[in-house]
């Protein structure tokens, strides 16, 4: 069979021309190419000025060509981006038109808003809080999860924190407010930074020197109440902690509060406005709000 | 076919060939390559954009030297899901002071295009030195030794004008205050006025939150300017492209 093979194979050879070159008897036949190739290469020539003129392609003295189709890159994201903006169109708006505080008692808005703000939550908020939300303890982020709010947990409170951020430098509406560096400055000796760190140890229930409490209680009334009250339960209208609780933005032992009170604290967030839209700050805040800790809205004064 | 039996002559003299197939890629380059030099519509003018600081260019530096660009890339691309998780989708003219630019598409980690001000610095420092600490799921390695390496500027100056020769606009005022501005930009409590009035638009912040200027000061300037220098409320994309 291959004796045959090799027979019809000597025959072909003898019909097709060579190119001429033949090293130690191995010749070069010059046999055509495929048909199917040669229209596939033709196909794709004609493929490619076709596309040069539907498509921006030459360039020009001033500019490139920009095609019968133009170009569609831009065009395409932004009506991809608007299809989805507006399938959601009328409730985005309701959730911007509804008064903040009567959001978390709606329930259509609410189906929408939570799970808008989840994701969300997870694309910006969670690097920082965590992405369940619940901080990261010791490390300055607080915990979105538990009924202790530096600066308000009720929807006003959340959406303004949202929007301006805290402590940053790019938004003059930003919360803000500063704790002095007791010790790095030099406002309180060493001793008396010993002993206003045992009472406040004192007062949020933890083990402490007695003695050494007392004395700090007076250095306590001096230089802490006007943020963190008289008795220690914080200010929110300052962004100051309560003290006397067990949750701690940077740590309750000894050795942190102790830092805490030389170096001070100076924790920043970002503001969010102009980064996200309306409708997705007030989603987080829906979300953020309905994680455990969201607080009515103060009862207007009379 | 007296123009295909020509092409023999061709095919079988090496020299003629090489020197033909030259001619063929010369031609594809000039179509290709040249434009780009002369035609303006290039890199779309753009508001905003400034060269780096002193600083910031320090802190790019490092970002090249540990390898940064092998994880995480900086350059969103119009698609919906990338414009929703990131921002606005990365303009030519972004990038137009970067020697080398950061494009890409492998995301290991998050694109970094615009991750200017999402953070604060403090987080930065956090993340750097101990990823885990603040993101538990992440698989990045440590940099905490950043917090050590100080710096002084010493060869920013050289660096600036290097750029400035392959066409990044620093002024010889720009360069001759560099040491100055270098440090000024980690200092907010001091002289910040001669740097402001050299960059716009330029954060101030000690942002590794010691008294030293270190890696770490440098890296996180670099990394809350990006993304940040054009104003996306008044841009108005060009249609023709």
């Amino acid at each position: 069979m291959f004796a045959k093979q090799i027979t019809k194979n000597s025959r072909t050879k003898a019909q097709v021309e060579t190119t001429g070159h033949i090293w130690d008897g191995v010749q070069e036949l010059n046999n055509p190419l495929p048909r199917w190739w040669v229209w596939v290469l033709y196909l794709t020539i004609i493929w490619g000025i076709g596309y040069t003129i539907a498509y921006p392609a030459w360039p020009m003295i001033s500019g490139a060509t920009q095609g019968i189709l133009g170009p569609q890159e831009r065009a395409a994201v932004a009506a991809e981006i608007d299809r989805f903006d507006s399938a959601n169109g009328d409730i985005k708006a309701a959730l911007i038109a509804a008064p903040l505080a009567d959001i978390p008692a709606d329930e259509a808005l609410k189906a929408y808003a939570i799970p808008a703000g989840a994701s969300v939550f997870k694309n910006n908020c969670a690097t920082c809080h965590g992405s369940g939300a619940a901080g990261v303890q010791g490390k300055g982020y607080p915990n979105l999860l538990d009924n202790d709010w530096l600066w308000g947990g009720d929807m006003e409170a959340i959406h303004t924190t949202l929007t301006h951020g805290i402590r940053n430098a790019t938004d003059p509406d930003a919360r803000y407010s500063q704790m002095p560096k007791f010790g790095a400055d030099g406002l309180l000796e060493p001793a008396q930074i010993a002993g206003v760190v045992e009472h406040v140890l004192k007062i949020s229930g933890q083990d402490h020197d007695a003695a050494l409490a007392s004395a700090g209680a007076t250095v306590f009334t001096e230089n802490c109440v006007a943020c963190h009250t008289e008795a220690g339960t914080g200010d929110r209208a300052q962004g100051a902690p309560n003290l006397t609780d067990a949750i701690w933005l940077y740590g309750g032992t000894r050795e942190t509060i102790t830092n805490t009170v030389i170096n001070a604290r100076f924790g920043v967030m970002p503001a969010w406005a102009g980064r996200l839209p309306e409708d997705e700050i007030r989603a987080v805040a829906s979300y953020v709000h309905s994680l455990g800790g969201g607080e009515a809205a103060p009862s207007p004064a009379p | 076919m007296a123009f295909l039996d020509k092409h023999k002559s061709i095919e079988t003299h090496a020299t003629l060939l090489a020197v033909l197939s030259l001619v063929v890629v010369v031609i594809g380059g000039v179509v290709e390559i040249a434009p780009l030099f002369y035609i303006q519509n290039t890199i779309e003018k753009v508001e905003g954009v400034r060269p780096y600081t002193p600083l910031e260019l320090a802190g790019r530096d490092i970002y090249i030297r540990e390898g940064c660009y092998v994880c995480h890339s900086q350059m969103i691309r119009p698609m919906r899901d990338e414009v929703e998780r990131y921002g606005h989708y990365s303009l030519a003219a972004e990038s137009m002071y970067d020697h080398p630019f950061q494009w890409g598409s492998k995301r290991t980690g998050p694109d970094l295009a615009r991750v200017g001000g999402r953070y604060s610095d403090a987080w930065h420092v956090d993340h750097l030195t101990n990823p885990q600490a603040v993101v538990p799921e992440s698989v990045m390695p440590k940099y905490s030794y950043l917090l050590r390496a100080q710096i002084d500027g010493k060869h920013i100056a050289q660096i600036m004008s290097t750029h400035a020769m392959v066409g990044v606009p620093y002024t010889s005022e720009m360069i001759e205050a560099a040491v100055e501005d270098f440090k000024a930009q980690a200092n907010p409590d001091g002289d910040t006025s001669g740097l402001e009035a050299r960059y716009s638009r330029v954060t101030l912040s000690n942002y590794d939150g010691q008294p030293d200027l270190t890696e770490m000061d440098a890296l996180i300037a670099y990394l809350q300017v990006l993304g940040t220098m054009v104003d996306f409320s008044t841009f108005q994309p060009d249609p023709t492209r």
